[in-house]
């Protein structure tokens, strides 16, 4: 059974489909990628999937359960966590909080407990600034852990968002662009880490992505989406190689210009 | 960069600016009546100097750094204050020769006397200008004398002056002895001025070795179960309560004030929970305080005859006794703290704000109101509220008194919020603040953070009310107004939102600065919107931030692994 299914998926801001009538199937333990030029409608999916936006059709299921109904709460709650295009952390709290709170729904303790110091509630909180530290480590971040989160490189930002997705504990993660304004060498580190969350941890990914490079390294199945519709879908190589996907990015008629495996470099230059 | 000679212009029309503002708006003369230091100085030429101060300041900061210490920074300084002078020294001529009191009533005679100290003609107006050179001496100074001392100067000076502003509150710390020496009826002597800067200039040299002593001295930690109290904590405590006693009789003024900044600050610890860790930006906070203070004060006074037959068919009793009412204060500040949350949960920022403004006036409306006059009291408010009493034969009743209380209730929010800090709880609190929609992404339910915060944060006010009712023995409407709300959000603003030790810092700064110059009442409002300014200006972090903290937990999980840490 697929981890992740919509169907038919449609949202419209106005006159503006921009989700249409989308089918996505993602397979458990898959890396799955959405790419397509900007305004295609791949942020506006996500925030379908994570509740942020209300589909005004169709459906989507997660483990078979309709979810399209549920608020981003309890959406997080069935597990599915997600990163950010334009990176959202909680600024002026200390990177190991940030941690934390990723953790909060795997925590009990409510408003009695900490006021009267109860020892379930010391030890559910060692427990939890243990594991939050092994997070940062895991992404090694581990020593910035006392900094505030804005005050973090960029780079170090990125990796704390994964952390604190991570701290969720989720089934399924949605990273938005994960290596947006990287360097070469930090894209590779990131590209690494992604393979390693899904080879590790068993985590599904779903990842919008622009550079190519990393797209076609790392997926199993690649979704491309134009004007809110899917215009192809396949691995990487069949998606290549399609036509259509070459017109979405650099314009009608120009996939008759193009070899048939066009190097993936020139298509990235069009996103 | 400016040329000197342009910044000396530019920082004197600002200075001169500010100088004439400050006279034509009466504060040189009102301040003037307060003589600091005897047959010296008094606050409205302290005023002056201040502008001249930091006229000089702001004219050296436009020139580029390596001239500063410098002749071009003497002269930058000189001409900058001397612009000054002369704006001040016109105004003298024009009050003299045309009347401008029908536009400026101020304008007065008086004024002119103060600034030419006294002196007519000519020889007055120098003594103005020398005067104001002072100040940029005094300013300039600062860069020309080497580093600790330049600093240490200042401070002591800075804390000299206070002392003797602060007459009214030093006075009754000190032994008779020592007051008849240093002081005044109004301010200080001139050997007390000197006697105090250069105590104070020793203790603040002297001040980084004790620092270094006193950390090698905190290994002295007093054991209470699992958790360390540091010795100057203890210490502070001990103090605390120590010294209500000790000075009951000299410091009732003393302990008037403290005890309004006291519920000052159990506000502000409540409203930090609210607006520093949930970011809810709440303007009706008063109607909390209200609520607290009316339960108080209609089911213990005996003056309400509905309230008082209620009471007796319930309980067989007419009244209820200040230790019956606390849970019952809590209970209802609890519930209107829920039932207010819940309208404005999908509100943010500015909407909020507006909502909770009305809420805070529905409140006050509806206690001033004709209609529930039988059970409120109406306009005139109510007396008669009771005052705690322990096993029936103990009452409290002076404002010492009332201060063990206020430590005590205090001591309850600071260790609510302390806890609530560091728990899964407030960081939810502090989720929502930084941005609500990852929160809801990250499985916080937002409905129960929200009312948790606005909850809590309404029981502290509501003991506050309590307390105050009870203190002040009466209440009436007039003081639930709109603007305690204002007072309590800008302390935290000046304390800096979220910070524990800043509401502190903010509740002394605008709370009892104001109560101690209340003679200057007039001003006080200007005063305040000005250090409010200058704040956001130069601060807007607040006086004592809230930095990224290690948490009691974190240090013990972590223990010394922590010293390979990043540190902020």
């Amino acid at each position: 059974m697929a981890l992740l299914e919509c169907r038919k998926l449609t949202k419209r801001f106005g006159g503006l489909v921009a989700v249409n009538r989308v089918d996505l199937v993602v397979e458990p333990q898959s890396i799955h990628s959405v790419i397509g030029p900007n305004g295609a409608g791949k942020t506006t999916l996500f925030n379908c999937i994570t509740g942020f936006y209300r589909a005004d059709e169709g459906e989507i299921l997660f483990q078979g359960e309709p979810i399209h109904w549920l608020t981003p709460t309890h959406i997080a709650r069935k597990g599915i966590a997600r990163t950010y295009q334009n990176i959202r952390l909680f600024g002026n709290i200390s990177v190991l909080e940030n941690v934390l709170i990723g953790m909060h729904i795997h925590l009990k303790s409510g408003l009695i407990a900490p006021l009267l110091n109860l020892k379930s509630f010391i030890e559910e909180e060692k427990e939890a600034y243990k594991r939050a530290m092994e997070l940062l480590e895991y992404l090694d971040i581990a020593e910035w852990a006392f900094f505030k989160a804005r005050n973090l490189p960029y780079g170090q930002q990125r990796r704390l968002e994964i952390a604190r997705a991570l701290a969720l504990q989720p089934k399924l993660l949605l990273l938005d662009e994960p290596t947006a304004g990287m360097n070469p060498k930090e894209t590779e580190e990131t590209t690494q880490l992604i393979k390693r969350l899904r080879d590790e941890l068993g985590i599904t990914i779903l990842l919008i992505e622009h550079d190519m490079r990393v797209v076609m390294n790392i997926s199993d199945v690649v979704t491309v989406l134009d004007y809110g519709e899917k215009i192809s879908e396949g691995t990487p190589d069949q998606v290549r190689s399609d036509p259509r996907v070459i017109e979405a990015y650099l314009g009608h008629g120009a996939a008759s210009g193009l070899k048939p495996a066009a190097p993936a470099g020139t298509v990235a230059k069009g996103g | 960069m400016n040329t000197p000679l342009r910044a000396a212009f530019r920082a004197g029309l600002a200075g001169s600016l500010i100088a004439l503002h400050l006279a034509l708006v009466g504060m040189v003369e009102a301040f003037n009546k307060r003589e600091i230091i005897q047959d010296t100085v008094t606050l409205g030429q302290l005023l002056l100097l201040g502008v001249s101060i930091g006229t000089a300041l702001y004219a050296l900061q436009l020139i580029p750094q390596e001239r500063r210490a410098t002749r071009d920074g003497w002269l930058t300084a000189l001409v900058s204050v001397s612009v000054v002078s002369l704006t001040l020294m016109l105004l003298s001529l024009a009050i003299q020769t045309i009347n401008l009191r029908f536009m400026f009533q101020n304008a007065s005679k008086e004024l002119v006397r103060i600034l030419t100290f006294h002196t007519p003609g000519v020889v007055g107006l120098v003594k103005l200008w020398l005067f104001i050179l002072v100040g940029a001496i005094l300013g300039v100074g600062y860069l020309f004398v080497p580093r600790p001392w330049n600093r240490v100067l200042s401070i002591a000076a800075g804390a000299t002056l206070i002392m003797g502003v602060m007459r009214s509150i030093v006075t009754p710390l000190l032994p008779d002895l020592l007051v008849d020496t240093l002081y005044t009826a109004s301010g200080l002597k001139r050997i007390g001025a000197v006697v105090l800067f250069v105590l104070w200039s020793a203790i603040l040299y002297t001040y980084p070795r004790w620092k270094a002593r006193a950390q090698t001295l905190q290994t002295l930690e007093v054991r209470m179960g699992p958790r360390t109290i540091p010795l100057p904590v203890l210490l502070g405590i001990v103090v605390l309560f120590a010294l209500p006693a000790i000075l009951r009789e000299e410091g009732s003024y003393l302990f008037e004030v403290l005890d309004m900044v006291g519920i000052y600050i159990i506000m502000g610890f409540g409203l930090n929970i609210v607006v520093g860790y949930a970011g809810l930006l709440d303007l009706g906070y008063v109607a909390f305080f209200a609520i607290g203070a009316y339960t108080m004060a209609v089911l213990s006074t005996p003056e309400l005859p509905v309230v008082r037959e209620f009471l007796t068919q319930t309980i067989g009793r007419s009244t209820l006794n200040f230790w019956e009412i606390i849970p019952i204060v809590i209970l209802i500040s609890l519930i209107s703290g829920v039932l207010l949350g819940v309208p404005v949960l999908k509100t943010h920022g500015d909407y909020l704000a507006i909502i909770t403004l009305g809420f805070g006036e529905i409140i006050r409306l509806l206690v001033i109101s004709d209609l529930l006059k039988p059970i409120l009291g109406g306009a005139q408010g109510i007396t008669g509220v009771a005052r705690p009493t322990f096993f029936g034969k103990f009452v409290i009743n002076e404002s010492w008194e009332y201060f063990y209380l206020i430590v005590i209730t205090i001591g309850i929010a600071l260790y609510i919020s302390v806890r609530l800090r560091d728990s899964r709880a407030g960081r939810a609190m502090k989720a929502i603040r930084e941005d609500e929609e990852v929160a809801k992404a990250m499985g916080i339910d937002h409905v129960a953070a929200k009312l948790s915060a606005f909850a809590t944060g309404a029981v502290l006010a509501g003991l506050a009310g309590a307390l105050f009712s009870s203190r002040l023995y009466s209440i009436a409407p007039h003081s639930f107004n709109v603007l305690i709300s204002i007072n309590v959000l800008c302390l935290l603003i000046v304390g800096g939102m979220g910070s524990l030790p800043g509401v502190v810092v903010g509740a002394l700064a605008l709370v009892g600065l104001p109560e101690v110059l209340r003679e200057f009442a007039e001003f006080r409002l200007l005063v305040y919107g000005a250090a409010l300014i200058i704040m956001m200006l130069y601060k807007p972090e607040g006086l004592w931030p809230e930095r990224a903290r290690v948490s009691p937990i974190a240090k013990e999980v972590f223990g010394d692994r922590l010293q390979q840490l990043k540190i902020e």
